[in-house]
């Protein structure tokens, strides 16, 4: 692509990056969530390699560090959720909630702009899920538009 | 009437996903029926959860109206993300199918017929 | 103290180790092979030891309910919820425990075979996390209570099969037969959930108990149960739908296939399950045990006839594999068409469903044993293509002795386990209505006469040249397929055990709706 474009798709990678990293850290509180956020910043994958071409974004995005990403997000959703039973109690059982640690601020009454320390444990969920979904959607168009072949040929 | 309109807009996207499916021979617009029919049942399912009047089911100092149901919204998430696997998995088989048969017509991929 | 959290929540570890482990196989493998190879079938042995102490708990103690995300395991009515279960539940009865067992019993012999098989070949770490993922899948689907968490289950193990057979591309063949699959899968898994819309906005809930007591048989239940029953025969490989089942068969590797007839069998179960369940006596239940007794007929006689011209062994295999699950579902039609009437139920519709069960079990044991068999000729000689074999009965003789016990036992031959289902169906349908009888030993008796010509043409007559470097397989795979040969002898030779301990209480249990529906919403 030109150079134009390229230089638009520079630009545009970290907002979007950070708009994605927003949309799962906000999830418990505002439309959105885990799989939409991660979605968002495996568009922004899509988005350099539409600009570059598969050859030259092969330094840029690395596949063992994706899956990893992807088996971290997996393993850590699973942790923990796992935690519950070392709790006493079942599998996904939101042991966080009105606990008053980390995320574990009773939800104020009334109408507010929306609190992040809320939740329990699902911003935790949705933080793995995010990641998750990073790593394995931007594997997907990774190996996807592998197969087209380089411009001009 | 007026209050059946999206579930005739149901039945209709379900018709269009299905004529897709069954009359085209490419491939790829075979999958994008097989996406319009999904967006059909997700549609069914959000409807279902709709009350009129009713306003988003969040808790803390709600006036007293109906509330959405939030179950069919979840239920049609896990829809559309299941969606997402199954369309990225039907279009590689579809790139890997073009790299060793050079086609994607349904009509010329027939080498399993014994 | 651990030991009674670790039993108390078995149900979500069922589930949650073969997942863990599947998720954490790229990253071990990437250590060693080795080490991958002993991660996977830890997961898988750790994964049977579960699987067998919940079968023992729920054959010893009953139903055993799982909430998911309660403060208690079994709190299924929380105080708060207006007395209707909102939470996901696992809900694993004698039938569910059963068919556990059976995955898991077949599952452990093919990873070990695939371990072998599939040694030096290329993308092995994610070939076992499908791998591992399908067996959670399969295992999710038999215990859920949740009607949309059947739906996912489902879908996840249509993915994961899809993935696996279009695994070794082979030269675009497997991705055909795997896009065959993925296609059928994802449409009848949209209708299913079409069904699922239409049960919900209905009765509010999700959970299979609560459904099965508010049900009511109107219109659009029977449209929800036409699109259940039309999008799980589809899954489980029945005719009119059985068009994706040779090629999938066929292309997959041996070790997969044979856990593919778990997977469309975990879809049989659902079809049971919701008719049995959630429907019960409030369908129509002669129509409805007609339906599925054509079903089962129609797959019996069109998948025995595809099979006999057939030139491809693992093809003609999985054309009997339909065949066979029409003598499942014609026990258990039987059984469903008597339903409501508790003399007949009595006198011969236990025995048919008893038979139908046990089939399901005897099914997956010898087809998962001439599956394994075919992969290991093919892994010697290279092809599948029956004209090509003949007298390999002189170099592999374990295999050739291991084919011969699947193949007596498919065609019904006293004393292995095929002969005790058939049995147990022949007396009762009979009795139900003589013709269907007489169609089941005709198709019996051309399996036979196939498996004869199958025999025939690859382990006799004199060695042929090309096959002169063939030798016997690798120990492993040997081990698996003696595994599931002894345990399709021991089956065969004393059938009473395993049908009074195991399959008559999963039968009571199907039928039993009142029975469920009071564990899940008595409790609390």
């Amino acid at each position: 692509m030109s150079k134009i474009v390229r230089f638009c798709a520079d630009m545009l990678y970290p907002a979007i990056v950070i708009f994605g990293l927003y949309v799962i850290m906000h999830g418990h509180i505002t439309p959105g969530g885990g799989f939409q956020g991660g979605a968002v910043v495996a568009t922004a994958a899509a988005l350099i390699i539409v600009a570059y071409s598969y050859e030259e974004i092969q330094g840029m995005l690395s596949k063992f560090l994706l899956q990893i990403q992807e088996s971290a997000g997996l393993v850590m959703f699973a942790g923990v959720a796992l935690i519950a039973i070392g709790l006493g109690t079942t599998f996904f059982y939101n042991y966080l909630a009105n606990s008053g640690l980390l995320f574990g601020m009773s939800v104020p009454f009334g109408p507010n702009p929306g609190e992040l320390n809320t939740g329990g444990f699902l911003p935790l969920m949705n933080i793995a899920v995010g990641i998750e979904v990073w790593g394995g959607l931007a594997i997907v168009i990774l190996y996807l538009l592998s197969g087209i072949p380089k411009e001009g040929t | 009437m007026l209050w059946n309109l999206p579930y005739i807009v149901v039945v209709l996207l379900a018709i269009i996903g299905l004529a897709t499916i069954l009359l085209k021979r490419n491939l790829i617009k075979i999958f994008l029926g097989v996406s319009i029919l999904t967006s059909a049942v997700n549609l069914f399912i959000i409807v279902l959860g709709y009350r009129e009047n009713s306003i988003a089911p969040i808790y803390t100092y709600a006036p007293s109206l109906n509330m959405a149901l939030p179950t069919p919204q979840a239920l049609c998430l896990t829809s559309i993300v299941i969606g997402v696997a199954t369309s990225a998995l039907m279009l590689s088989f579809a790139v890997i199918i073009h790299r060793y048969y050079g086609t994607v017509n349904v009509d010329e991929i027939r080498e399993l017929k014994e | 103290m651990i030991a009674d959290v670790i039993v108390s929540n078995l149900p979500a570890f069922l589930v949650a180790v073969p997942l863990l482990a599947a998720f954490l196989c790229p990253l071990v493998g990437r250590i060693s092979p080795n080490i991958r190879a002993a991660w996977v079938f830890a997961a898988m042995a750790l994964t049977a030891a579960i699987a067998y102490c919940l079968a023992y708990l729920v054959y010893t103690g009953g139903t055993v309910i799982y909430v998911f995300g309660a403060t208690a395991a079994d709190l299924s009515i929380p105080l708060d919820s207006g007395g209707i279960p909102i939470r996901i539940m696992f809900t694993v009865d004698p039938m569910s425990a059963l068919m556990e067992i059976i995955a898991v019993t077949v599952g452990l012999g093919v990873i070990i075979y695939s371990l072998s098989s599939d040694e030096r070949r290329s993308g092995l770490e994610n070939y076992y996390t499908i791998f591992l993922l399908l067996i959670s899948a399969v295992l999710g689907m038999v215990s859920t209570g949740d009607i949309f968490n059947f739906f996912v289950f489902l879908e996840i193990s249509s993915l994961a099969t899809a993935g696996l057979v279009a695994y070794r591309v082979e030269k675009g063949l497997a991705v055909e037969a795997g896009l065959k699959y993925l296609m059928v899968s994802t449409i009848a898994g949209i209708f299913f959930l079409f069904a699922i819309g239409i049960l919900y906005g209905q009765y509010n809930a999700l959970n299979m108990a609560i459904i099965a007591e508010r049900i009511q048989w109107t219109p659009l239940d029977k449209i929800a149960l036409v699109l259940i029953v039309a999008s799980l025969a589809a899954k489980c490989g029945s005719v009119p739908m059985h068009f994706w089942t040779p090629d999938a068969y066929m292309m997959a590797p041996a070790a997969v296939t044979a856990m593919l007839v778990v997977a469309s069998q975990a879809s049989l179960y659902g079809l049971f399950r919701f008719v049995f369940t959630v429907y019960g006596v409030s369908l129509n239940y002669v129509t409805m045990g007609w339906v599925v007794i054509i079903l089962g007929i129609l797959s019996m006689v069109v998948g025995v006839t595809m099979a006999i011209p057939q030139k491809d062994i693992k093809r003609l295999m999985a054309y009997h594999a339909v065949s066979q699950t029409g003598y499942m579902l014609l026990g258990v039609g039987v059984g469903l068409a008597v339903l409501g009437d508790q003399f007949l139920l009595n006198s011969y519709g236990y025995t048919a469903m008893e038979g139908g069960i046990f089939h399901i079990m005897n099914h997956a044991l010898y087809k998962g044993l001439l599956f394994l068999t075919a992969g290991a000729i093919i892994y010697r000689i290279g092809t599948g293509d029956l004209n090509r074999m003949g007298g390999l009965g002189h170099k592999m003789k374990f295999t050739m002795v291991f084919f011969i016990i699947g193949a007596l036992a498919i065609a019904g031959i006293p004393p292995f386990n095929g002969f005790a289902s058939k049995f147990l169906i022949y007396e009762s349908v009979y009795q139900f209505n003589p013709i269907l009888a007489v169609i089941a030993m005709v198709v019996s008796i051309l399996t036979l006469a196939s498996f004869v010509k199958v025999f025939h043409a690859v382990f006799m007559g004199p060695p042929r040249e090309e096959h002169a470097q063939v030798r016997e397989v690798p120990l492993p795979m040997l081990g698996a397929m003696a595994f599931l040969a002894i345990l399709v002898i021991v089956s065969g030779l004393f059938p009473g055990i395993f049908v009074t301990n195991l399959i008559e209480p999963a039968v009571h249990a199907l039928t039993d709706q009142a029975g469920y529906m009071t564990i899940v919403l008595g409790g609390g």
